[in-house]
């Protein structure tokens, strides 16, 4: 087993909260207020920033935005190729996603495969009337012609190197840290 | 062709012996102490245990009609590897053993691979249909050694009497297959926990013991000497018991299988561990076991029972019953019946060898001069595991594959000539 | 994790397997209920369904679940050509596989073809059901739609009606409901119950009454009329009376108790048409979460298996 190592810390609680609130504003200024619009997370560390940014939306606009949850393990692309099936969890969509205007939310985006299948997913529960897509950090080497519409924070990579985001939802701690094999 | 064999442990149950001595063949028969000249074969016996050539006195050797299964060739080589100096076949052939010709093919077949000997069994009725009486007689001229419809029962409990009176002049005895295949029910294992498990049809214990308690009355009652092939259940050993008390001239036997496994051993519907009767319960195997020590089973048999891979590769309810026995059956008696206490090996070879050749009536069982020297050789200590591969048989279902075994025939002698020697 | 090949039954099953397999069955559910049930999962899968008897459900059921999840699925029944031809299960397992099958779904009337058959080839196989052996997809969709009424197994008083001994439904809802730690009874005359079933862990009661004493869960089995023949019972009627669930006997059951049914059912034999219909039966849920029961299966069992 390779050994991963912390090598530098690109954003901290504080950090993660600004990202929130300016992505919230942009998406507002974007959308032009919050009508039709829906959130949806995609598991796992997708959901928690839907969640967050629901909220933060919800103090400036004081409207509720829903907010779902997305599995996306039925639509991977590497299924066939992998040695077991991973585990599938609940998707949680409770409202119509028809004609709405669709923010999806993920973490890192980085081959834009995990985002490839979550647009499936999504166009398998309706017909949404546009989607865009927001991540907290880019981190580069896209494998398909895809762009986040919202991002938090690009950060150039290397392959080698791996981007983890914690969240106090999942991950007791706030913060973006790159790790790097040794 | 002259023999000594040197320094065994002579068990000679018919004579009581049991001392370390030397043996001596002359001509195809034991004889008086002479001195080697260059012509005398010598075998170093030292630590073994030499005891007189091995009876099975129920076996299936398929020919005619089932040679993909077995032939008297290589049925008689297996036979002759498991240590056994002679076989009694059963009639369920193609055609049946139910008259002299056949009874004659197969002592013509015998000669022909000349390896060990074979005792025919004729059927009791025509073509074991269990209507009509075969000729027994003529039969029993041709050398038939006894009589039995094995595997199908003769149901007609006025047929089965006739057929013992029929008996009580030729001085030969009636082996029955206790089934009563109503209590049977189309059964393909052992009814108890297991089946239920499983959801396999059960065959209840009462399916042998009706049959078992029939036959002993008629036996009583026609004076017939009666044979219990392949006694399986606790039931069935009281019931012998209880009529050897009351002098019915009843004789049993049992198999290695039924002595050392269970109902379990199916397993995951391991066709190979599909017999009839099926191995039954753990208080069954017990109650066999103590028939056997305490002389109410007087023989162990092995109802070896050739079948194809492909016909045990099918559903279990699909599969042939039946296993092969003859390779395992003496590593078996030793393993689980010597070694554990259970029969002296004294008690062993009288249960292989002289009560068999009793019951049959055939000669051999003995050590004594002037005996065919039918010689089987055990090497108490000699370890092996079994692996079907290496059997001398043509067929290879066997549910002890794996089975460690200690205590195994080495060489076997039939008429002073050596048919197999264990590397 | 459900690192095995095949799925045979439920006995060879443990706890936690059995647990992820019906976390597993929850978003497959959240498919069948959307407008679209399909998902591109197993895309480029085989999938046959391989039925030596007749059923209608239990097929449909599986080839529905392969479906939803983009599999390809084919059937063949005991009268297709080469199964009446008297080729061997061995031979047609092979000859499936030949035919690049990923996963075959046998329903036998003998116990153990499923185990023949998984042993003959490399593709996943799944019991559908052997004879009075077990029927694992079965007491799964059973067990799954309990708990997602009741919340969950362990402490469940479970009650198991019928012809036990030809069941393969009860032997496997035996199994299972006992591994996930609910208390299970079984009660049917004697003449169909099998020898020597206490050894499994249940409790036997030939009194409904008794049986059905704070129960929590009754499935109640179909009686077939063929048994008459076979005398295991005297008449229908008797059998209704004895072992028929009514409004009377249901209410001996805790309030809230649940009825199952694996179907088809005898209306007034061994249920009253009341019951079935009534707001306790949950029959028509079994077959929905029997699709995603399956769709579960499937999905673990083209995984390859081991991590």
């Amino acid at each position: 087993m390779a050994e991963w190592k912390q090598k530098a810390r690109i954003m901290d609680s504080d950090g993660i909260r600004r990202v929130i609130t300016r992505i919230a504003h942009e998406i507002i200024e974007r959308n032009k207020g919050t009508g039709d619009l829906v959130l949806i997370g995609i598991r796992r560390r997708g959901v928690p920033l839907a969640r967050r940014l629901a909220d933060r939306i919800k103090e400036i606009e004081g409207s509720l935005v829903p907010v779902g949850v997305l599995d996306i393990t039925l639509y991977r692309d590497d299924l066939t190729t992998m040695g077991h099936q991973p585990i599938v969890r609940q998707t949680e969509v409770t409202f119509s996603i028809n004609g709405k205007r669709v923010v999806l939310v993920d973490d890192v985006l980085f081959t834009g495969r995990t985002i490839r299948a979550a647009l499936d997913a999504i166009i398998d529960l309706g017909r949404p009337r546009y989607i865009q897509l927001a991540a907290l950090v880019d981190r580069g080497h896209r494998e398909l012609p895809i762009r986040a519409d919202y991002v938090g924070k690009n950060v150039p990579t290397s392959r080698r190197e791996e981007v983890a985001v914690r969240l106090t939802e999942t991950d007791e701690i706030d913060e973006v840290v790159i790790m790097e094999k040794t | 062709m002259k023999l000594i064999m040197q320094n065994g442990r002579l068990l000679d149950p018919a004579a009581g012996r049991d001392l370390t001595a030397d043996l001596y063949v002359n001509n195809g028969f034991i004889c008086a102490p002479f001195q080697p000249d260059s012509n005398t074969n010598i075998i170093d016996a030292g630590g073994k245990l030499v005891t007189p050539g091995l009876v099975d006195m129920h076996v299936h050797l398929r020919e005619p009609g089932f040679e993909y299964k077995e032939t008297i060739a290589t049925g008689t080589a297996a036979a002759a590897r498991g240590g056994f100096t002679g076989v009694a076949c059963m009639p369920n052939t193609d055609p049946v053993t139910d008259n002299r010709v056949a009874v004659e093919y197969i002592n013509k077949r015998t000669q022909e691979a000349g390896q060990v000997r074979v005792y025919p069994v004729g059927a009791i009725t025509r073509g074991s249909q269990g209507k009509e009486l075969a000729e027994l007689a003529d039969m029993r001229e041709a050398g038939a050694a006894a009589f039995s419809d094995d595997g199908q029962p003769v149901t007609d409990a006025g047929l089965m009497r006739r057929a013992m009176r029929y008996c009580t002049m030729l001085g030969a005895a009636i082996i029955s297959h206790c089934e009563d295949k109503s209590l049977a029910g189309g059964g393909v294992m052992h009814e108890g926990a297991y089946s239920t498990i499983l959801g396999l049809k059960g065959v209840p214990a009462s399916a042998e013991e009706a049959m078992v308690a029939r036959d002993i009355i008629l036996a009583g009652e026609t004076g017939c000497p009666l044979h219990i092939a392949h006694i399986s259940t606790a039931g069935s050993v009281c019931l012998v018991r209880e009529a050897k008390k009351r002098g019915v001239k009843v004789t049993a036997e049992v198999t290695p299988h039924h002595f050392t496994l269970t109902d379990r051993a199916v397993g995951d519907f391991n066709t190979n561990a599909k017999v009839n009767p099926p191995l039954r319960g753990e208080a069954d195997v017990q109650a066999v076991r103590e028939g056997l020590a305490d002389g109410t089973i007087d023989a162990i048999a092995t109802d070896h029972a050739p079948h194809s891979f492909d016909e045990k590769n099918v559903e279990f309810d699909l599969a042939p019953f039946g296993l092969v026995g003859l390779e395992t059956a003496v590593g078996l008696v030793w393993t689980e019946l010597v070694q554990t206490g259970i029969l002296t090996p004294l008690q062993a070879v009288q249960k292989l060898s002289c009560n068999p050749a009793r019951i049959l009536g055939i000669a051999g069982g003995t050590l004594a001069e002037g005996a065919p020297a039918d010689i089987t050789v055990i090497d108490p200590l000699f370890e092996e595991t079994v692996n079907p591969n290496n059997f001398a048989g043509k067929s290879r279902n066997t549910p002890f594959t794996g089975h460690r075994l200690k205590g195994l025939p080495v060489l076997t002698i039939v008429a002073g000539e050596i048919k197999y020697r264990r590397q | 994790m459900y690192k095995h090949k095949d799925l045979l039954g439920i006995r060879e099953m443990s706890a936690e397997e059995i647990g992820f397999l019906l976390d597993t069955a929850g978003p497959m559910k959240e498919i069948i209920k959307r407008q679209i049930k399909k998902v591109p999962t197993l895309r480029g899968k085989t999938v046959v369904t391989l039925f030596y008897e007749n059923s209608t459900r239990t097929r449909g059921s599986f080839e529905l679940a392969a479906k939803y999840l983009s599999a390809d699925s084919i059937n063949m029944s005991g009268s297709s050509s080469s199964v009446a031809k008297g080729e061997s299960l061995y031979d047609t397992g092979r000859t499936l596989q030949s035919l690049g099958a990923d996963v075959i779904v046998l329903r036998h009337p003998m116990p153990g073809a499923p185990r023949l058959l998984a042993r003959s080839v490399k593709a996943a196989v799944i019991n559908a059901g052997d004879g009075a052996h077990e029927h694992p997809s079965q007491a799964l969709l059973d067990m799954f739609t309990v708990r997602e009424k009741k919340g969950g197994l362990a402490g469940l008083r479970v009650v198991i009606v019928g012809d036990i001994m030809h069941s393969r439904v009860a032997r496997s809802n035996i199994w299972g409901f006992t591994k996930m730690g609910a208390e299970v009874r079984v009660c049917g005359p004697s003449t169909m119950i099998p020898v020597g079933l206490e050894e499994t862990g249940v409790q036997v009661f030939h009194q409904m009454d008794q049986a059905l004493d704070g129960a929590d869960v009754i499935i109640m089995l179909r009686i077939q009329k063929e048994r008459q023949q076979q005398g295991l019972f005297p008449g229908l009627r008797e059998y209704s009376r004895l072992y028929g669930l009514n409004r009377r006997r249901l209410e001996l059951a805790a309030g809230d108790a649940l009825v199952l049914h694996p179907g088809p059912m005898n209306r007034g034999v061994e249920i009253a048409a009341d019951i079935a219909d009534g707001s306790q039966a949950v029959i028509e849920e079994q077959v929905t979460n029997g699709v995603a029961v399956r769709m579960a299966l499937l999905y673990l069992l083209t995984g390859g298996g081991a991590q």
